[in-house]
């Protein structure tokens, strides 16, 4: 049986705890108002982007190396998680989704090469001995343009120099503040992702300046970029919602403890007074005698 | 027979505007072209540099920064890294980004010069797009 002063204790650790979960979620929903409005803002051109490379490369298959599906032999895998925790299975998702695509691709005998965003799933492909090639770090929160490009130009580099055939893309995508999907996407060459790629509207054939090779040259690497940056806002969102939703549920949590807990305080208190009665009574009739 | 054409300027930080238009002008990096009602479908590379669109009797203008331009028979979709419109642009920024990208391309070697002839000529396209519409 806890002493009165026991309980006292756990409830003050776990009001206080409440207080941390609860400041958690309030940080967590002030950030993802940001991250969700940049987002949003962002999709428009990803999507118009995709469009316009859709109707581009209608015709010009082998215009461009990102156009073009190679033999493949080797795969990357791109893999974006948080550089911090407690955010519910936001990480966890990601990290088994990517880890089974990449066994499976490996059991199929393909080389499969790993790039990750954020420390977890560097630290998690460390633990289980699976070779990271380039892992890129602190930039939860401020997720800067220039970062972008470089995580780009490398990947890109990567492809370009054929030391990969398909680039694969691992992340959350955000569907609501509830819910936040694990997807599994190709990034390159373009042909492996065609069928994210809706166009409703019949493909013109286009008159180009400077050519269409020229054009195909530069907007391509672009594309790249601006298709890493919107999944990386995609998972930046999904982070904060997720950490939204699982500090709700901790402070829910904390909330249901204190109430139990309070129960067993006043019951202990209630059975001292008792006792404490008992024994003043027992004392008084003692004395009758 | 679409005698408008719907302007669409889309950037990184979402749609800067969309509206129906007569009229658009805008920079190519192979020289200036004027698209009508009724284009043929195009597809060119945008320059730094302005661009401009007609609406009846108004003029406006934008600040473009690099970008790509999409043409159909009634629609101009502008994809730009950056834009602005002539009335939001600072142009007290604009000047002084424009000294300092002069100062940096003095001190040769000490800066990129590529990135700096490309901050000069942002500055000075956005200072005489600015200017436009005080005239």
């Amino acid at each position: 049986m806890p002493t009165l002063s026991d309980i006292k204790r756990r409830i003050n650790a776990v009001k206080n705890t409440r207080q941390i979960t609860k400041a958690m979620k309030m940080v967590a929903a002030s950030k993802l108002r940001k991250a969700q409005s940049r987002m949003l803002d962002m999709r428009p051109y990803a999507d118009k982007m995709a469009q316009v490379i859709a109707g581009l490369s209608g015709d010009a298959e082998d215009l461009h190396p990102m156009l073009v599906q190679r033999p493949r032999n080797n795969i990357e895998v791109f893999v974006l998680t948080s550089d911090r925790g407690l955010c519910g299975a936001f990480n966890t998702n990601v990290m088994k989704a990517a880890e089974r695509l990449i066994l499976e691709r490996r059991a199929e005998s393909f080389n499969v090469s790993v790039c990750t965003v954020g420390k977890k799933a560097a630290e998690y492909f460390k633990r289980r001995n699976i070779k990271v090639r380039q892992a890129w770090t602190g930039m939860s929160g401020n997720l800067v343009y220039a970062d972008v490009r470089k995580i780009a130009a490398d990947i890109a580099n990567h492809y370009m120099n054929e030391e990969s055939d398909e680039v694969m893309i691992v992340y959350n995508t955000f569907r609501s503040v509830m819910i936040q999907d694990v997807t599994v996407a190709g990034l390159m060459p373009l042909a492996a992702s065609e069928e994210q790629v809706k166009t409703d509207e019949p493909v013109p054939i286009y008159l180009y300046e400077p050519s269409q090779q020229a054009i195909l040259d530069q907007l391509l690497p672009k594309n790249v970029e601006v298709q890493i940056y919107r999944a990386l806002l995609e998972s930046q969102a999904s982070e904060e919602a997720a950490r939204m939703t699982a500090m709700e549920n901790a402070t829910q949590n904390a909330d249901e403890m204190i109430g139990t807990l309070t129960l067993d305080y006043n019951k202990a208190r209630q059975a001292t007074i008792t006792r404490e009665l008992m024994d003043i009574v027992g004392g008084v009739e003692a004395l009758k005698d | 027979m679409a005698n408008k054409l719907i302007l669409d300027i889309v950037t990184p930080d979402g749609h800067i505007f969309t509206d129906e238009v007569d009229e658009v002008t805008a920079e190519g990096t192979e020289g200036e072209f004027g698209v009508l009602p009724e284009h043929i479908p195009f597809l060119a590379t945008l320059n730094i540099g302005m661009l401009s669109y007609k609406k009846g009797s108004e003029t406006g203008y934008f600040f473009i920064n690099w970008g790509y331009a999409e043409v159909g028979p009634d629609k101009v979709v502008i994809l730009a890294d950056s834009a602005e419109k002539s009335d939001d642009i600072d142009i007290e920024r604009a000047m002084a980004s424009m000294k300092r990208a002069e100062d940096r391309l003095h001190k040769t070697g000490k800066y990129d010069e590529a990135r700096s002839t490309a901050a000069l000529e942002r500055a000075l396209q956005r200072v005489q797009i600015a200017e436009k519409r005080q005239s």
